[in-house]
Order: C-alpha cells, then structure tokens, then sequence
C-alpha cells in the first residue's frame, strides 16, 4: 500500500458519511516534503472507497446483472525530459476514477467517471447495463465466464527497492544531464536527449462473486538517445539506449541503468554507425542478442497466440493470427525448433506484467504457450478458457483462465491482454561472447529498431541498434542499414542454438497496443541469446 | 469540496466543459498558484464506443473525464503537474507542487516568454452531443446483418468522442475550442480466411456516419479478394486508395521539423548545411497545406503555447515552403513561428487536418489507364526505416488487386513495402479528388486527414506476406 496520511484516512471516514453526494477527491499534503508520496491517492481500500465500490455491485446486481466488477484506479506518472544541456519538462500527472462493467444475459456493458461520488457510480452503472441491454439486440452467442473461485481477497505489490516518487526531482535532472555532458563529449554527437518515466498505479477491484483486491504497480524507464552527424552533414545515425528496458521496478532500476557510464558507449557506437559498412543484402546466419530478439518475440509469437485474436475478435485493428482456427493448431501446429520453449506468466519479479491478480481476480499461473516447438495453448481470459473447453477436456487441463485480463486505466474497459511471454533458455552454459566465438559468418545484432509486421504475423521485418559482422567467431567490424525479414514459423524453424540461464535478459515495452479503443498494455518477454541460421536480410539505405 | 467534483449542473449533455465552466476553472488554478507565472490547461473529454466481432457486438464503453495541467514558471525554470481532481485542494496541491518543482530544476536558455492575450477566429456552433447505446448497436447492425446474409463474419468498431480545451495563463492569455468526432470502421473477412475487406466512414457527428455504406464496401472488398495470388514482388505501377496516401503522405509533415533539419537531422536537411526551405522535392502537382477551416469541427484553434493555428502551406507544387519553427527556434534563426499546431507528427498534431490538393481522376479512369498494376486499399504496421529519406516499411491489407489491361484481373497476396512517400511522390502519374478519410494507426475518431487517391509509376514492394 502506499503512503498516506492518518489525516487523510480519517477525511475520507468522514466525507464518506456525510452525504451521498460528498466526492472523495480532495487531498491532504503530508508534512512539507513534497516528494514524499504526497499527491498520492486518496486511496484504494479504505472504507469509503469500498462503499463507493459497493454502490455499484448493488446497483448492478438489482439492475438484472449476472456478474459485475468494479476497479478503482489511482495513477501516477512523471516525466522527466531532458535534451542536451537543457531540462526540456518535468511533469507529474494524477488521475483517479472508477470504472464499472456489468455482464447482463451474456452481454457486456462499461462505463466509467472520475466522479467519485455514489450518485455518479449509481448512474455509470445504469449506463453499463443500459449498453449491456442494448447490445444484446445484435448477440448470437452469450458471453460464458469460466470458473474462477471468487472470493479472491489479497493484497499485492511491486517488488521494489526504493519508490522514485521519493527522489528529489533535482537528484533525476542532475543524473540526467551528467549523462548527457557525458556523451557529449564525444565528438560528431549533435543531439542527445535522456528520459526518465515513473508510474505508480494503485487499484482496487470488487466483484459480484465477492473478490476484493488491492494492488499497488510500480513501473520505471530510464532512457537516452544519442544521434551523431557526419562532418559534410550527408549521414546521421542514433543509438537508443533500449536494451535498458522498462522495468516493474523502483528508482533502483535507473540507478542500476548506469547512463553516465553507458552514455560515453552508446555515444561511440552512434558515431561508429557513420563510418560502418552498408551491408550487402543476402541470406546470412543471425544472433541476436535478447535486447533484439525480445521485440520479435514480442511481435511473432506473444501477439498471434493470443486467443482473441486467433478467434477473430481483433480482426478490424490489431488483426488475426496464423495460430488459428483452434481446433486445428493446439497441439499440432510446429511453430519453431525443438530447442523453442515458450511460456506465459505474470510472475518473474521486476517484470512488467507481474500482479497478484488480474483485472477479473484471477490469480494467474504459469503455463506452457509453445513446448519443444509445438504449439500447445493460447492466453485467455475468463470468458475466452470456456470456449477451449473441448481442448482442456481432451489433454486433461482445467478449464481456467490464465490470468490474461488487463484495463489500461479507469476509463477503459478489460479485456485480454497478453502476460510476460518469454523464451526459454538453453540446457547449457553459453554466454553471448560464447554465442558469437561459435559462428564462423554471419550478423550479430544488439537492441531494438524499426519493426513491422502484418496482421497475421507472418512476414516480420526487423532492425536493431547495432549490427556486427562475425568472422571466424570474431567481430571484424559494424555494418549499417540492416533489417532481417523472414517468414515467422521458418524464423522460428531456423533457431538452432539458444544460449543458458546465464544470459537471460528481460526486454520489454510499455506501449503495447491492441483493442479499440486502443489500450497500452506493459510487459516483459524473457530470452537469451539466441542463433538463427539463413535469415534474409535487407539493405534498408536505399537513396531514390 | 468544491462544487466542481460534481459539476453537472455546469455540464452540457455530452458532459464537456462549456468555455465559461473552464475559463472559470482557469480563473480558480491561476489564483492559487504561488508562481510568479502559471500556465493552466484543460483538457475534458467524453468518449462513447462499440466494438463488434464475429457479427455480434461485443463490448462497448463510455467514460468522461476533465484533466487539468498547471505549468508554474519561476524566471525559466518550469514544471507541470496534471490531475483530474477539480476540487479547491487539488487545484492548490498541484498549483504548489508545479511550483515548488519549478525552484528546483535548473534554468531553461530556451524558454520563450509566455504569450499575452491572443485574437482567435470565432468560436464555432458545435454539436457535443454523443449516440445511445442502441443508435450505436444498430448502426453495427447493419454490418453485422449484411455481412451475416452474405456468409461472411464482420468486425468493426464505431467510435465517438466529443471534448473541449482551453489554456490560460498569468499574463491574461485565455483559448477555449471545442470539438466532435465520429469513425466507424469494418472489416469483413470470409469464413475460410481466404478474403478480407475494409471500409470506413468518418465524420463530426454519429449522423454523418454511413454504416450501410462501411457494410457495403467492405463486403464487397472481402467477396472480391478472394483466394489472392502471388504476384512477385518489384517495382510496380500503383493506384492507391485515398487511405492508403494518408497512411504514408502524413509522415511528410511529421518530419518537417526547422531544427532538427538545421541540425543535419532530417530528411528536409541540406548536404553540406542549412534545410531544403524552396528546394523542389516532389512532383509538382503535389500540395500539402493544413488548415484549421478544413476541419471545422476538430479541436485546433490554438496551439500548446496558445497561439492561433493558421493555414499553413508545407509543400506548394512540390517545392518546401514551410518548416516548422517553434517559438525559441524561429528567434534563434531570425524566423517567424509556424503558427499551425506544432506541424507534425503521425495524425499531424493538433493544428487542423492535413490535406493534399487533389486533380480529377476517379479511381476507374487511374485503372483503365493501366496496363499492369496494382491497386491498394490500405497500409499497415507502418514504421519508420530510414530518416535520411523518410524510406518506411510496412504491409498491403484488406483489398489488394493486380489490374491487367485496364482492368481488376485478380485479388493478390499482401505485400511488404520498404518505400518513402518522398520517392513515390517524385512518380506521380494521376490524382484523384481529395476526400476526408481516416489514416490514423488504430482508426480511433479524430484521425482524419484530407487525401486524393494517386496512381503513381513506380512503388517499390519488397515481399510478399501469407496475411490475409
């Protein structure tokens, strides 16, 4: 739980039993240290917000609903930007609501207010039924929940050291402009730029089937971009400094991130790529470091085994899926090579998909997507487990969702989002320098570029940060103008070595879109470094 | 508790703030800011949606929320914080924060002055309110039905949000626009997964949408394209589809940036110093203008530092007239600021809609006159590949056609481009009449851009994908 105040506490007993109408919103400061927490929710499972809560499992339950769920959410973000020797912004963003969805005769509805008040919960619950009633005129089949035991009553937060929202905004600006002046120094650097984002997000969930939740995430990014420009201004080239990844972590992330230290690498590697090789297109042995290959797992195989989409619900936007229909994949479809492990969890620590329970109190499980290759189970939700029935039935497995429901805020309705997926490692010892001594021809690729793949997943096309050409299991020299593009299950098919434990690296993102409307969902893919043989690459310098 | 945690009574129908409700929110920030100069702005928005799938509605939403953002100044030191909490204590928590930030972090060199008081274009009459649920269920009926009646399986989404804004700050300045926008998208694929076909309407208001027109089409691209053939991939005679040149020509704009071309980092810099401002860089058929008239119901009438939003033309006849300049840069450089909005970026910002003057040829004339080429419905996944030459990839979805002898002969398998709009621009064979679509990523309500089908000599597919 977070920080707040006795003070507070008591403000809300009281504003909760004065009148209906009376909004809880309002916020105390904490002593003077403005740093500490003191914007921080009014918060999440006292008992006026339960009351607050309870006001719409009534309203829904005497309104004709089957189920209904209810979260609070309190959120906060800050920004720190930072361009050169300047401070470009520092923004701190709160935002609080509630949000209601109802299930009526197999039929969703949601709505959502940032009123806290029991007149407005009472009518954003109506408005949920209401549109739960309408949208039933065009249903032909009704939603069915799979069991869960309900009753889920927990707490559940963020494995984090220290919270940044306790660091002095001057301490952030300071690290990150003696980042900046370091990478400056290098000579043909233009522009640098560094950044720092924080969120903590503090939500609570009721049910109709009696779980009760309240949860606290934590999520940290530090980053930084170094562009160089040639001296006769006719080339330049960025290093992003992404195989820092965002992390479900605290202010310990940014301080372990090292970019005062990195910034001076990342700035040579920027100039580096003025003077590298222009590669020649062809087929080449691939290794790709997990700080690359966590962005193409991300896209290839997190995205297309996510059972709404193999199902066709996401066909008008984020698309449909080679994993499909169903019946004719699980447990058959021969996705990669055998040394391909690919599971779903919501777990590791520090992770960005990591939580006690998911949207609908679910406690997620850990589960195998894709075992020795072949492709053996999707992502689901609750009402998605049920329509795998005759699969579960058929290996054995219970009926049960794996924990896959994620809102992106108040305002937005759940659905399935995908858990961390990650590949993975090899039963042996390889580190990436063991990798790299074990190719005799071929590309090495570090951090994530420009990516881009269709609406089934099939044809991917992807960049990097740095590419580097090995010889006789050495780095002979950078190339430039790189991306790989492959067919997916040949890609996966063409990966015949993956490195061990030792280099197992979380990659991940925070913007993960999918829905419409589009919501950013935050997760993390694990994987090591891994080798992929005969992979097409493309020259992408092209000049007319 | 201020009355402003339930502020129905101040509310309009859709629940947006009217310009008296928000300059008064304004007013209150501004007074309990300790700074010696404060920037407010709000912004409230509404959104009701309907999401359908496999002919059935699936799930729909509606939400409304009001944020505020007090930015405190103390000489150039800023800081801002946001909240969505209107009540007395949170305006002054934030107002205190913002300002108690704003000490601490070093001076920004770059900082320009705020603006005083601004003389905006009249405000205009708009209509905020949002569709019921069952207006909007039926509206996906019509989809859903039709494609049902056919033995296809439609998807779709209508989307529609109103919201309003205004900025004020400490020395007098006060911008207040409103805005209303409505999309419904379709797409229709057959059972087998072998065709797929998409379609779109977009408008201010859920009345100016035309779902039998979205069913319509999209049947009738899913029907025709399917089991597509491979054709190889190459250089190709292309016509694209009004969305399909948004989907690319928008990326023009988003690279127009003044200094990251003066800097040597842009695809609009000059070999060997300086931008390409005058150069000729595409055909000289093609304009490129935004205009806040063009979009009279989007909300565009001032920019984040609050001045007016204007006409502005990036490209006229192919040659670069405009960069976009923000305040500090345009002084630096001895330039006037571009007053359109901020100038760029994917969905362009928000200084009205971007438009490419269009010519007079239909679809059908650009057909005929080829003898083998391809036709494009749309573009997908679209991501940047080389900012040198603004060279992006991306994938062919949902109606792509070879066309034989002045004629549609076959549906063909999808294809991945690596092409830049700069270098298919420099092709140009025909244009169409401009048409407000949707080319937005994820085709939510307010991306709409202005734009001309094309069919241009030379696009360049790279390779082929099994997506259907």
């Amino acid at each position: 739980m977070a920080i707040f105040s006795n003070s507070r506490r008591e403000f809300l007993k009281t504003s909760a039993a004065a009148a209906a109408t009376t909004a809880i919103g309002s916020q105390v400061l904490s002593g003077g240290d403005i740093y500490a927490a003191t914007r921080s929710a009014p918060t999440i499972g006292d008992p006026a917000t339960r009351e607050l809560m309870q006001v719409a499992l009534d309203v829904a339950k005497s309104s004709g609903a089957s189920y209904c769920d209810v979260r609070v959410s309190a959120r906060r973000q800050q920004n720190v930007n930072v361009r050169d020797k300047i401070v470009q912004g520092v923004s701190d963003n709160d935002t609080y609501g509630i949000g209601v969805r109802t299930l009526v005769d197999g039929a969703w509805g949601f709505a959502a207010t940032s009123q806290l008040t029991k007149d407005a919960v009472a009518q954003i619950t109506k408005s949920a039924i209401t549109q739960a009633k309408a949208n039933r005129a065009s249903q032909l089949h009704p939603v069915v929940l799979a069991p869960t035991p309900g009753n889920q009553v927990g707490e559940w937060k963020s494995p984090i050291k220290t919270d940044p929202f306790t660091i002095p905004i001057v301490d952030k600006v300071a690290l990150l402009l003696a980042a900046n002046a370091e990478a400056a120094k290098v000579k043909q650097v233009r522009n640098v730029t560094s950044s720092m984002f924080f969120l903590r997000e503090e939500k609570t969930l009721m049910t109709s089937d009696g779980s009760y939740i309240v949860q606290t995430i934590y999520r940290t990014q530090p980053s930084m971009t170094v562009t160089a420009v040639s001296e006769d201004r006719t080339d330049f080239q960025s290093r992003a400094s992404n195989d820092v990844a965002p992390m479900g972590l605290g202010y310990e992330h940014v301080l372990d991130a090292k970019l005062g230290e990195n910034a001076v690498k990342w700035a040579n590697e920027a100039v580096q790529k003025l003077s590298a090789k222009p590669v020649d297109p062809g087929k080449y042995d691939l290794l790709l470091h997990p700080s690359n290959l966590w962005l193409t797992l991300h896209e290839t195989v997190a995205h297309p085994t996510e059972l709404d989409r193999a199902m066709g619900y996401e066909a008008n936007y984020a698309g449909t899926s080679f994993v499909a229909p169903p019946e004719k994949v699980l447990g058959q479809l021969k996705f990669g090579s055998p040394v391909m492990n690919i599971q779903g969890d919501r777990e590791q620590p520090g992770s960005l998909a990591a939580i006690g329970w998911d949207d609908e109190a679910v406690k997620p499980i850990r589960f195998d997507i894709i075992k020795d290759g072949i492709f053996v189970d999707y992502q689901t939700t609750r009402e998605q487990a049920s329509m795998l029935e005759w699969y579960y039935k058929k290996v054995g497995k219970p009926v049960r969702s794996y924990g896959c429901s994620y809102a992106q805020s108040w305002a937005d309705v759940q659905f399935q989002r995908m858990p961390n997926v990650s590949l993975l490692p090899g039963k042996n010892d390889y580190t990436w320098d063991d990798m790299i001594s074990q190719m005799d021809k071929g590309i090495a690729i570090v951090g994530d570029g420009s990516f881009s793949i269709d609406q089934q997943r099939y044809n991917g096309q992807f960049a990097g940060q740095c590419f580097y050409e090995i010889k006789g299991g050495k780095i002979v020299g950078m190339l430039k103008d790189v991306a790989y593009q492959f067919r997916t299950p040949e890609f996966w098919g063409s990966m015949n070595v993956i490195a061990g434990p030792r280099s197992y690296h979380l990659g991940g993102a925070f913007g993960d879109a999918k829905g419409q409307p589009g919501q950013s969902n935050a997760i993390s893919h694990g994987c090591v470094p891994s080798h992929f043989t005969q992979v097409n690459i493309i020259n992408t310098g092209r000049r007319a | 508790m201020s009355s402003y945690t339930a502020p129905k009574s101040l509310l309009t129908p859709a629940g947006i703030l009217t310009r008296a409700e928000a300059e008064e929110i304004c007013k209150r920030a501004l007074a309990v800011s300790p700074a010696p100069e404060t920037r407010v702005s709000i912004g409230s928005s509404a959104r009701a949606d309907t999401r359908f799938a496999v002919n059935q509605v699936t799930t729909s939403g509606e939400n409304r929320d009001t944020n505020v953002t007090i930015t405190a100044y103390v000489d150039n030191r800023a800081s801002s914080v946001s909240t969505n909490r209107l009540d007395e204590a949170s305006l002054a928590a934030a107002a205190k924060q913002a300002y108690e930030i704003a000490q601490l972090v070093p001076p920004n060199p770059e900082r320009m002055p705020e603006l005083g008081p601004q003389v905006y274009p009249p405000s205009r009459d708009r209509d905020i309110t949002l569709p019921n649920p069952l207006d909007r269920s039926l509206a996906a009926k019509k989809v859903t039905e039709m494609a049902r009646a056919a033995g296809l399986v439609s998807t779709g989404f209508i989307e529609c949000r109103v919201g309003s804004s205004a900025l004020a700050n400490s020395k007098g300045l006060f911008a207040y626009d409103s805005s209303s926008s409505v999309t419904m998208t379709a797409t229709v694929r057959t059972p087998d997964g072998t065709g797929s076909g998409w379609a779109c309407s977009d408008g201010d208001t859920f009345d100016q949408i035309d779902a039998q027109h979205v069913a319509a089409t999209a049947v009738e691209k899913a029907r025709t394209s399917r089991n597509p053939v491979a054709v190889e991939p190459g250089r190709y005679v292309t016509i694209l589809e009004n969305t399909a040149v948004g989907n690319l020509v928008q990326l023009i704009t988003g690279a127009m940036q003044a200094r990251a071309a003066d800097e040597g980092r842009s695809f609009f810099s000059k070999p060997g110093g300086g931008n390409k401002l005058g150069m000729k860089v595409v055909d000289e058929r093609v304009t490129l203008i935004s205009d806040p008239a063009d979009s009279p119901r989007s909300s565009g009438g001032y920019d984040g530092d609050g001045m007016p939003v204007e006409k502005v033309t990036w490209i006229e006849n192919g040659i670069v007239k405009t960069l976009n300049y923000d305040r500090f840069w345009a002084q630096k450089m001895g330039k006037e600021p571009t007053h359109s909005g901020g100038g760029g970026g994917r969905g362009f910002g928000g200084g009205g809609t971007l438009k490419m003057i269009g010519g007079t040829a239909s679809i059908s004339d650009m057909i005929k006159s080829t003898e083998r080429g391809i036709l494009v419905t749309r573009f997908w996944y679209i991501r940047g590949v080389d900012p040198r030459t603004l060279v992006n990839t991306g994938l062919t979805r949902d109606g792509t056609f070879l066309i034989e002898n002045g004629k549609i002969s076959h549906p063909v398998k999808n294809f991945r481009f690596n092409e830049s709009p700069i270098f298919f621009l420099n092709n140009l064979e025909m244009l169409g009449p401009s048409m407000r679509i949707n080319a937005s990523e994820a085709l939510g309500a307010g991306g709409s851009t202005i734009m001309p089908a094309i069919k241009v000599r030379e696009f360049t597919f790279s390779s082929l994908s099994d997506a259907i």
